[in-house]
């Protein structure tokens, strides 16, 4: 599997998650400069944490107009998976890929922790190798992080069963039915705030996040193996 | 020459004295007019003032900082250049520096620590060096004063924004809060880079003809004087001077980082420094002076945020995020290119000429000419020490000795002081771990940082016990190294060398310039002992509100080298059962400590005595324990004694402990009695615990309990963890969430 | 030339952390008669002058200045005098 890892001005989760692939996965992996407007040859997207471009209007807003972006779009639309995380989730929230908006935090400070989450979806390409129900640790870091949706989205979100995430321990940033994470209607893109990057590597002390990977890696070997018999 | 028509001339500046104004002294402005051979116009007189201020010059410390030890075989780089370097093997050398930003944060806390932080970085990417870790020593006043909790908070947000938007994990630091802070907090931000010795940078201007650049974000008109600014005591004048504090834009700064690293792998870099305090001036004449060349510099290219700026504007403004370089004549274009890519411009603005003068050019006239090594030549001054009254009063006290009746109600009430209380409710909101090296997070006594690629790490820490100090600044000197290396030896690191931010008070104060002394000799004696060199620091004087000096506080950040990452050892208990040791034994040591101030308001008598000798070789058996993996925990004892430790021990665990102590409880649970430690060791390796380290005894055992149990000659109690660590927990946050 | 003045401020419907941060401590500084506080952003464009003027701002603001699904915008466009 060979996996993008997009790199814009003010990204700084980019090198976490290029080594949680590099060495937690054991896949190859490129960074992608944000001006780059091709993605083709890629199998697995990935839109890095950080303050890109300074997270200076609002956080992302800029970054979806870089020109890389299209590309992004196109990879959706073709059913690879993309995962945004942090920044990333806020990214692909402002280029409509994923329905919603982030607020500040509701204490309105930075939070930086690990928090349990509970897998509510475990039938996606991300989290086929968590148990239903199953509580994981992963860290979380971020001021901006409080996810909102209107009535009507939050209902569909939950009938297509495209709420992954939930806080399972006391809701750390205010975010609407205590969403964490939240794909599209086709589940091939997540959006996240908490870091799986930050838990795939036991050094560190914990290797929850690092299965979110190895499921995108599953789910890329089936469809090989899929096409190669068809 | 000619100056800007609103300037006053030359001769007027000499007449008029308003040399003073700008913060010369007679003596000062009578050597300007020898080194130029002529009186100084009104930019010169400027560049002058603010390179020979005390936070440029070190004129009054240059001739204490003298005593350190600056050298030693791991030293790559000592104090001199933007920060210094340590070898840690493998061809690659850790690079670090201390500063402080205490005046600028008692005006506009938010932005005064941000800019704080980004200025240190600056130093260490400028030496070719990725910033990897951020440690921040804060203190403040009292939380009961409104004033001072908007001061915390701001502060701790603006380290945040900072550092978290540019990436780099804040690991850790100091907290503490005492009254003599309230008026004039410290703000002292450390950053460590990992680099290889083949891409080692210097500040340095050499090759005539060579193309001077200006890299980074606009100059415009903040922070102009900001350096004579810090060298003079907070008043309520203060306020009106608010131009003196900038803005920082980490995302300005993130692309700095990336393009400089860049660029310090292109054979066309000569030299690039930091513009800091003093910005263009101090940048420009220290690189030409360091080299023996001199610059010519076109003002007119210097890019500018505001309209009609001068020549004297242009040179002192501390716009933030800004470097100078030296690149190889003709390779201009192929360093825009590198700028340009990250969205950043490179200009040239000057050439490096044999004469070795500043020589500044603006509108086509020459308005500055000086030569380029006297603006770093500041006269020193020599200045009058004298003992102060009170610390022959505390030499000669009586001991003190506490009378405590309820022996659990102290443990709390001490647990839930600020300064020993737990730090959540700031480190929470530092990205501690981005970056994915973060092996030992906040909480531990050093932080631990892995050298990606390698199973090495560094262990991080700041320290000082600025109450040992105001008793004895020369055995509190002594202290502070000592327990810095304590704390990276706990971690399983080996100290390598330290850095130190020198806050003290006004130096004209005779007791003030006593107290610098004595620290600075015991902090030298100490690093010498522990070979620990010093290799950059920062001196930060008159930190004085209404006339009233801080306690001496020189904060020691000092980085070991964890050498097998699979032996990072920690404070808290790992397996029921494991013998708890204590190290050392306890003496009737009270004087500055956490119990006094609790008990008695305030610190008196002797400090804690510390033997150095015996310091080290505690320190070498305990980290040879821990290097072979016979130790479970590790944790010096220090503020509070035996009875934090010990809550620090079982904090965050689901263990508690038993404990029988044999002499004094008071003494046993409370005295800070120097180099002691409280480990940790699995049951089947006590016995090979005890060949290496002889002079401790087993007080207890981890158990499985929510309580710890206690007993002391006649004293005998029981603890509840879960409550005493929410009492813990909670004090910051409920102290915050106050209103108004 | 134009100068262009877009306010920017979150939905009725969107909790406003900031703004109730802000209304709590005017509370707490003896101001009981603030009923609500709301924070926003104010954006200054110059733009050259043309018919399509407010089409472009408009487009501009849905596009880029604000978040729709979270945010209200309105806007004036000024005689700008040039200095």
């Amino acid at each position: 599997m060979k996996t993008a890892v997009i790199v814009f001005p003010g990204s700084n989760c980019d090198q976490d998650m290029y080594y949680a692939i590099k060495d937690g996965l054991g896949e190859d992996v490129d960074y992608v400069w944000h001006a780059e407007t091709s993605l083709d040859g890629y199998d697995a997207i990935m839109i890095p944490g950080g303050f890109s471009y300074g997270d200076y209007l609002r956080c992302g807003a800029i970054a979806r107009f870089a020109g890389i972006m299209p590309a992004v779009i196109k990879a959706a639309e073709e059913g690879k998976p993309v995962l945004g995380v942090c920044n990333g989730f806020q990214i692909l929230l402002e280029a409509g890929l994923l329905p919603g908006a982030l607020l500040k935090n509701k204490n309105l400070k930075f939070i930086c922790e690990t928090v349990p989450l509970k897998t509510e979806n475990n039938q996606t390409m991300f989290t086929s190798l968590y148990k239903e129900g199953e509580i994981i640790r992963i860290p979380i870091a971020h001021g901006e992080g409080n996810y909102y949706c209107d009535d009507e989205t939050l209902a569909e979100l939950k009938a297509n069963h495209q709420i992954v995430f939930t806080y399972a321990g006391e809701n750390p940033n205010g975010s609407r039915a205590d969403i964490a994470g939240i794909t599209n209607r086709n589940g091939n893109v997540l959006g996240m705030m908490p870091h799986p990057e930050r838990a795939a590597d036991a050094m560190l002390g914990n290797k929850d996040g690092l299965r979110l990977f190895q499921s995108i890696l599953n789910h890329w070997r089936d469809s090989v193996h899929a096409n190669c018999i068809s | 020459m000619p100056t800007a028509s609103l300037e006053p001339s030359a001769e007027t500046i000499a007449q008029e004295k308003i040399y003073r104004t700008m913060g010369l002294t007679e003596d000062e402005y009578a050597k300007v007019c020898k080194l130029l051979g002529r009186k100084p116009n009104y930019t010169e007189t400027g560049l002058f003032s603010v390179m020979w201020s005390e936070h440029c010059s070190y004129k009054t410390s240059k001739p204490l900082l003298k005593k350190f030890p600056t050298s030693g075989g791991r030293v790559l780089q000592g104090p001199g250049e933007g920060a210094g370097i340590v070898d840690i093997g493998d061809k690659q050398a850790v690079v670090f520096k201390i500063e402080s930003h205490n005046h600028p944060s008692a005006i506009e806390p938010y932005q005064g620590a941000a800019t704080g932080v980004g200025g240190i970085i600056r130093d260490v990417f400028s030496m070719g060096a990725r910033p990897v870790a951020i440690l921040d020593s804060l203190r403040f006043g009292q939380l009961d004063n409104a004033r001072v909790r908007y001061i915390f908070e701001e502060v701790v947000s603006g380290i945040a924004g900072y550092g978290n938007c540019i990436g780099i994990p804040t690991v850790g630091g100091e907290l503490s809060f005492d009254p003599c802070y309230n008026g004039n907090p410290l703000v002292n931000a450390m950053c460590v880079g990992i680099m290889n010795h083949a891409d080692i940078q210097v500040g340095q201007a050499r090759g005539i003809g060579n193309t001077v650049m200006y890299v980074g974000a606009s100059t415009g008109r903040d922070g102009i004087n900001g350096a004579t600014f810090a060298s003079e005591e907070i008043s309520d004048k203060s306020d009106e001077k608010r131009s003196a504090v900038q803005v920082g834009d980490p995302f300005m700064e993130k692309l700095l980082v990336e393009a400089c690293l860049e660029l310090t792998k292109h054979e066309a870099l000569v030299g690039i420094q930091d513009m800091g305090a003093a910005g263009l001036v101090s940048s420009a004449s220290e690189m030409a002076a360091k080299a023996g060349v001199g610059i010519h510099m076109n003002l007119d290219l210097i890019p500018q945020r505001e309209t009609a700026m001068t020549p004297y504007e242009m040179m002192l403004s501390e716009s933030q995020e800004r470097m100078l370089i030296v690149i190889k004549k003709g390779s201009e274009e192929e360093i825009q290119a590198i700028f340009s890519r990250w969205g950043l411009h490179a200009v040239a603005v000057g050439t490096v000429i044999e004469e070795e003068v500043l020589r500044l050019e603006h509108k086509g006239e020459i308005v500055a000419e000086v030569p380029s090594d006297a603006l770093a030549s500041a006269p020193v001054r020599h200045m009058p020490s004298r003992v102060p009254e009170t610390y022959t009063l505390n030499q000669t006290a009586p001991a003190w000795t506490p009378e405590i009746k309820n022996y659990p109600e102290t443990i709390k009430r001490l647990l839930t002081q600020p300064s020993l209380a737990a730090k959540d409710w700031v480190t929470r909101q530092y990205d501690y771990m981005v970056q994915t090296n973060t092996v030992v997070a906040p909480g531990s006594d050093a932080a631990v940082v892995r050298v990606r690629g390698t199973n090495k790490g560094l262990a991080l820490t700041t320290d000082c016990n600025a109450k040992y100090l105001a008793l004895d600044p020369y055995v509190g000197g002594k202290i502070a190294v000592a327990e810095a290396a304590r704390n990276i030896v706990c971690s399983g690191g080996i100290p390598l060398a330290i850095t130190d931010c020198l806050n003290f008070g006004s130096p004209e104060k005779p007791e003030v310039f006593w107290e610098m002394e004595q620290s600075v000799s015991g902090m030298a004696e100490a690093c010498k002992e522990l070979e620990t060199p010093v290799i950059s620091g920062n001196v930060s004087l008159y930190n004085e509100t209404d006339q009233e000096a801080i306690d001496p506080t020189p904060v020691v950040g000092m980085v070991g080298l964890v050498e097998d990452l699979d032996k990072v050892c920690t404070v808290a208990f790992k397996n029921a059962g494991d013998a708890i040791y204590l190290i050392g034994e306890a003496q009737a040591e009270f004087g500055g400590s956490a119990l006094q101030i609790l008990l008695d308001g305030k610190a008196s008598g002797k400090v804690p005595a510390l033997d150095l000798e015996l310091e080290k070789a505690r320190q070498s058996n305990v980290l040879q324990a821990i290097q072979s993996g016979l130790v479970s925990s590790a944790h010096d004892i220090s503020e509070g004694g035996l009875a934090t430790a010990i809550a620090d021990s079982v904090f965050g665990t689901s263990f508690g402990c038993d404990l029988t102590l044999f002499g004094d409880p008071a003494v046993e649970l409370f005295s800070e009695t120097q180099s002691r430690y409280l480990v940790s060791v699995p049951k089947e390796l006590t016995e090979k615990f005890e060949t290496i380290v002889r002079d401790t005894v087993q007080i207890g055992i981890v158990t499985t309990s929510d309580e710890l149990h206690i007993a002391c000659d006649n004293e005998s109690f029981t603890l509840n963890r879960p409550d005493l660590e929410n009492d813990w927990r909670g004090v910051l946050s409920c102290i915050m969430s106050t209103e108004n | 030339m134009k100068k262009v003045k877009v306010y920017i401020t979150l939905k009725e419907s969107v909790l406003d952390p900031q703004g109730q941060a802000v209304m709590q401590s005017l509370h707490n500084m003896n101001y009981p008669d603030v009923q609500d506080v709301r924070i926003g952003k104010y954006i200054e464009l110059q733009m050259e002058d043309g018919a399509d003027i407010a089409q472009k701002v408009d487009a501009i603001c849905d596009r880029l200045l604000a978040n729709t699904v979270i945010e209200n915008y309105r806007y004036e466009i000024e005689e700008e005098v040039r200095s």
